[in-house]
């Protein structure tokens, strides 16, 4: 299993576990499990809409890409802590890793 | 005022296939839709993307998946308002509605149709307090005349392309023009982030980068800007004008208070034919729910056909309704 928690503007953080074999990104994980995230493009980079700062465990990440930083670079304010949830696997990577959601645009 | 038989609030490929649908039944349509162009979010968001599951097509561009819609409905000679907000709905007695939008347009039609996707695009705007008291008082998000600028002073922040494109357009025409951006280098396309160099090493305008909005004041209208340089220090320059340029998130907008039943901000409906909870009014596309439901743009097609086969009673209520194929009628316009 794979653990990570997500932290809600509210500050309430929920402990989330996915299989490793899970396949899927951040963001349709974090829509499955009922957190209101739009995600308009679907997963193409393009929208931000799935917004997250990755509280703890960011360096355990692979790098974000030149289409996603080219998106975040955008949006009002954004720093070395954002990602776009739709760019990020699901992976052992992200074990014990601490996800912000919602403050986003 | 605008009369027609079906408005339809949202311009992207389904509320223009719409069109379609209704045209071959005889019904005009006028179409409402906050952004300036057709083609919603393939417009908007992606225009280059490829799409791959519209059927007759292995692979087409959204763009010009909505360039094709435009010239399908051309016969049916639809009516629109674009660059407007629908801020009300009101229903007439007797039948029909009245729609009225943010630049007190009003259209009257006998049936309504949604297709209003995610809903309204609205700029993503930076975190600042007072920032909504200026609105409209100085502070703009989107550059409709150009020349309300002409010999006055203007920040821009942003650093994508709309804020490097505007930048470039109205360094000739605001006295003073100042472009604030948060990095120290354009990730926009490289021709118009040389060009602001450029225009920046030549004095035409002054370039703040690795700098960020923190605040505006003014007394009544906005008359200073305030922002943190690379250097941490906060500083501020009087100008007329600010145009934050940070793109556009899809916002659910007033179509929650129109009276229709939601859920997660999206529109229940009757999957016979798309109506809601009001008579007369149909919500298609992305912005509807039903057991079952795929946001596709395919679905949304069909959606459109079974809602104007519906919305044929509101607007003919004394005529009944033939099913005709295209393959034998053609596609017979007006």
């Amino acid at each position: 299993m794979i653990t990570f928690e997500v932290q809600t503007p509210d500050g309430q953080r929920r402990t989330i576990e996915v299989p490793e074999e899970i396949n899927l990104s951040l963001m349709e994980v974090l829509r499955a499990s009922a957190y209101e995230i739009e995600a308009t493009c679907g997963g193409m980079a393009l929208c931000a809409t799935c917004y997250v700062e990755v509280l703890e465990g960011m360096e355990r990440l692979a790098d974000r890409t030149d289409v996603e930083l080219d998106m975040l670079d955008t949006l009002p304010s954004s720093n070395a802590r954002s990602r776009l949830a739709c760019q990020i696997r699901v992976t052992p990577a992200l074990e014990n890793a601490v996800l912000q959601i919602g403050n986003g645009s | 005022m605008i009369t027609t038989d079906i408005c339809i609030i949202g311009a992207g490929p389904v509320g223009l296939f719409a069109v379609f649908e209704a045209g071959l039944l005889k019904m005009r349509c006028h179409l409402v839709d906050v952004l300036p162009q057709i083609g919603g979010q393939l417009t908007e968001i992606y225009p280059k993307k490829p799409i791959y599951d519209v059927p007759g097509y292995p692979k087409i561009n959204a763009g010009e998946l909505v360039e094709n819609l435009a010239k399908q409905i051309d016969p049916f000679k639809p009516g629109f308002t674009l660059g407007e907000k629908v801020v009300s709905v009101s229903q007439v007695s007797g039948g029909g509605f009245v729609v009225t939008t943010n630049e007190e347009t009003v259209i009257s039609c006998k049936a309504l149709v949604i297709a209003g996707g995610l809903g309204c695009f609205e700029p993503r705007k930076p975190e600042i307090g007072n920032l909504a008291s200026f609105e409209g008082k100085g502070i703009m998000y989107f550059i409709k005349d150009p020349e309300v600028f002409r010999d006055k002073r203007l920040v821009i922040t942003g650093g994508g392309d709309s804020a490097l494109d505007w930048t470039i357009h109205l360094a000739g025409v605001a006295r003073r023009l100042t472009l604030i951006h948060r990095n120290e280098t354009f990730r926009g396309a490289p021709d118009s982030a040389e060009k602001v160099f450029e225009l920046a090493r030549a004095g035409k305008i002054d370039l703040l980068l690795s700098t960020q909005l923190t605040g505006v004041s003014g007394n009544g209208r906005l008359s200073s800007v305030s922002y943190i340089d690379s250097q941490k220090t906060v500083r501020s320059i009087d100008s007329d004008f600010l145009v934050p340029l940070f793109g556009l998130s899809p916002k659910l907008g007033p179509i929650g208070e129109w009276g229709l039943a939601l859920d997660k901000n999206a529109i229940p409906v009757d999957t016979v034919d798309y109506s809601t909870n009001i008579p007369g009014i149909y919500a298609i596309g992305d912005i509807n729910t039903y057991p079952g439901k795929l946001k596709l743009i395919l679905s949304g097609f069909h959606e459109a056909a079974l809602m104007a086969q519906s919305a044929f009673r509101f607007v003919y209520p004394d005529q009944k309704l033939s099913f005709k194929y295209t393959t034998v009628n053609g596609v017979n316009a007006f």
